[in-house]
């Protein structure tokens, strides 16, 4: 897929918790194609302490209003730095990276999309993709407390949404791998993004299961390219990129 | 428009802004986004006799104005290269130029011979400065010995233009320089990273998986810079600069110590077009300061 380097513009940037910012960027030329579980790696431009692009992956992509949006997570100075940009502001973004999650082949797939924290950001596009081709879609997501549950409203649009909290503060306490619906529903496959324990939790389970399975990973990245050779994952052939050969792998070739 | 041509022994190109090994892939990793025949020459990824997996992850770390590396060198061998790599690229309209690396001198030999057969590769760089190889790579580049065992034995089996890839991680670079020049070698390039560690202070453990890795960018400049200007002052073959250079400005730096070629390496990863950038730039600040070629600022701070 074709990648592309442009400056987009601020079109808004939404506070939606204490850590969680949602920025929607336009262009006035048509977004370049862009497929679920891509990312974007955005410069950060006045931040001092802040020297390489910021991986962030495509949280949805808006067609009628020509939008990219991305949720980040405030982490460090760069994010923090995103925060402070409004409606107008340019960001320089290399942008579609990365392979993706694979899409319903039929309508007879029952897909679940787990998420945790940040991780459920790349699932909305997906569960609107999926949802398109007709799979039938539900997502399990994780957060650490009610407020930090993010976009819920917009997931609903999708599909069925199970939420637990570490807290407890909403839907069932724990972690995702501790949700009933493990137990009560069968799929064909799960995707997921999130915390590595997380994941490897949810791959666990889907080994013992049977269960088709993918992961999307976020190491540390520089080029974004797949030139550098940073960010690799040693897998069943060898140390392979997440920005380029990922950051979508099936579990099968993970050592997890 | 001033003249951007400049040569290498018998290498000619046709601006003087490479890629540094290992920043730029193979090219074609960069083809969506820079047009490739714009750049005076594409140095490939660092190529070894055997496949190397390269250290564990983590691999990298950002620090002010620059990141720290430890990739090791991963890559499938020279055989691959020469079977898989090499046609893809070799229709690529500038100087494809491979980084060889080893854990001898025969081995870098050998992987040079492979290379010498190849047409549409003019040029090596060969790599006896990588800090993160347990074996090899920089264990020859800090002493003249070393620096010269390497040298004599790929002089004897390559043909062609060959730079040598020159470590800042020494007292006294020039003597180095030297001892390559003497060897044969065509060219040297510097500066390669220079080691060093950061630390996750609230894991109290390194960032990096086998504890130092090399730092680059803006923040090893003035360094390369000084290197380059001693390197120049010391030997009779060219000296390509390279070592944090985001700019034109910093590029002209370079070529006002002596460089008569430089490498953009990290600045690839912020902005993928820098090379052409540079390139433009380079080309605008001799229009406006009347220089008619390049030529007219290499060496020019005595």
């Amino acid at each position: 897929m074709k990648k592309y380097l442009l400056d987009l513009t601020v079109v808004s940037n939404e506070r939606l918790s204490d850590r969680h910012i949602l920025l929607k960027l336009t262009s006035p030329a048509a977004l370049p194609e862009m497929i679920p579980g891509q990312f974007v790696e955005v410069r950060i431009d006045h931040s001092p302490s802040t020297f390489l692009r910021r991986p962030i992956s495509i949280n949805y992509v808006d067609r009628s209003r020509n939008e990219l949006w991305l949720l980040v997570a405030l982490v460090g100075d760069g994010t923090r730095t995103l925060a402070g940009l409004g409606s107008g502001d340019v960001v320089n973004c290399l942008l579609p990276l990365g392979n993706g999650f694979t899409l319903p082949s039929s309508s007879d797939e029952s897909l679940l999309l787990v998420g945790g924290g940040v991780g459920i950001a790349p699932l909305l596009f997906f569960g609107r993709e999926a949802k398109d081709r007709g799979a039938r879609v539900s997502f399990l997501l994780g957060a650490r407390t009610a407020s930090e549950l993010l976009e819920l409203d917009l997931f609903k649009n999708l599909g069925n949404v199970y939420v637990t909290t570490e807290d407890g503060s909403a839907g069932e306490r724990g972690f995702v791998t501790n949700h009933s619906v493990l137990s009560r529903e069968v799929f064909t496959r799960i995707s997921m993004c999130g915390p590595t324990p997380m994941m490897k939790a949810v791959a666990a389970y889907a080994r013992k299961t049977g269960t088709a399975c993918e992961a999307s990973l976020e190491n540390m990245m520089a080029c974004g390219l797949g030139a550098c050779l940073c960010c690799v994952e040693k897998t069943t052939e060898g140390n392979l990129r997440v920005c380029q050969d990922g950051p979508v792998f099936d579990i099968q070739k993970l050592l997890w | 428009m001033a003249d951007l041509n400049v040569k290498i022994n018998n290498l000619r190109l046709k601006n003087p802004v490479m890629t540094a090994s290992g920043t730029f892939g193979y090219g074609l990793e960069f083809a969506d986004l820079v047009p490739l025949d714009g750049i005076g020459g594409i140095i490939v990824k660092g190529t070894t006799l055997h496949p190397r997996e390269g250290n564990d992850y983590p691999r990298m770390a950002e620090t002010a104005q620059g990141m720290l590396n430890c990739v090791g060198l991963q890559n499938k061998g020279v055989d691959y290269f020469v079977k898989n790599i090499y046609p893809q690229i070799k229709d690529i309209d500038t100087n494809m130029i491979v980084n060889v690396s080893g854990s001898s001198p025969a081995d870098y030999a050998e992987c040079a011979r492979r290379i010498d057969a190849l047409d549409r590769i003019p040029a090596i760089e060969v790599n006896i400065s990588c800090p993160n190889v347990k074996d090899g790579g920089m264990a020859f580049g800090v002493t003249c010995e070393g620096a010269s065992s390497v040298v004599r034995a790929v002089r004897a089996a390559y043909h062609k233009t060959m730079i040598v890839k020159l470590s800042p991680n020494v007292t006294d670079v020039s003597s180095i320089a030297k001892a390559c020049e003497a060897e044969g070698a065509d060219a040297v390039s510097l500066i390669n990273t220079l080691m060093g560690m950061a630390i996750d202070i609230e894991h109290r453990c390194p960032k990096l998986s086998i504890r130092t890795g090399g730092l680059s960018g803006p923040a090893v400049k003035p360094v390369a810079v000084r290197m380059v200007y001693d390197v120049a002052h010391a030997v009779n073959i060219p000296v390509v600069g390279l070592g944090g250079i985001m700019t034109a400005e910093d590029a002209i730096e370079f070529f006002m110590a002596g460089a008569t070629a430089i490498e953009v390496g990290t600045a690839n990863f912020i902005d993928p077009t820098a090379t052409i950038k540079i390139r433009d730039g380079i080309s605008t600040w001799l229009d406006r300061h009347g220089c008619k070629s390049l030529s007219e600022i290499i060496g020019v701070v005595r």
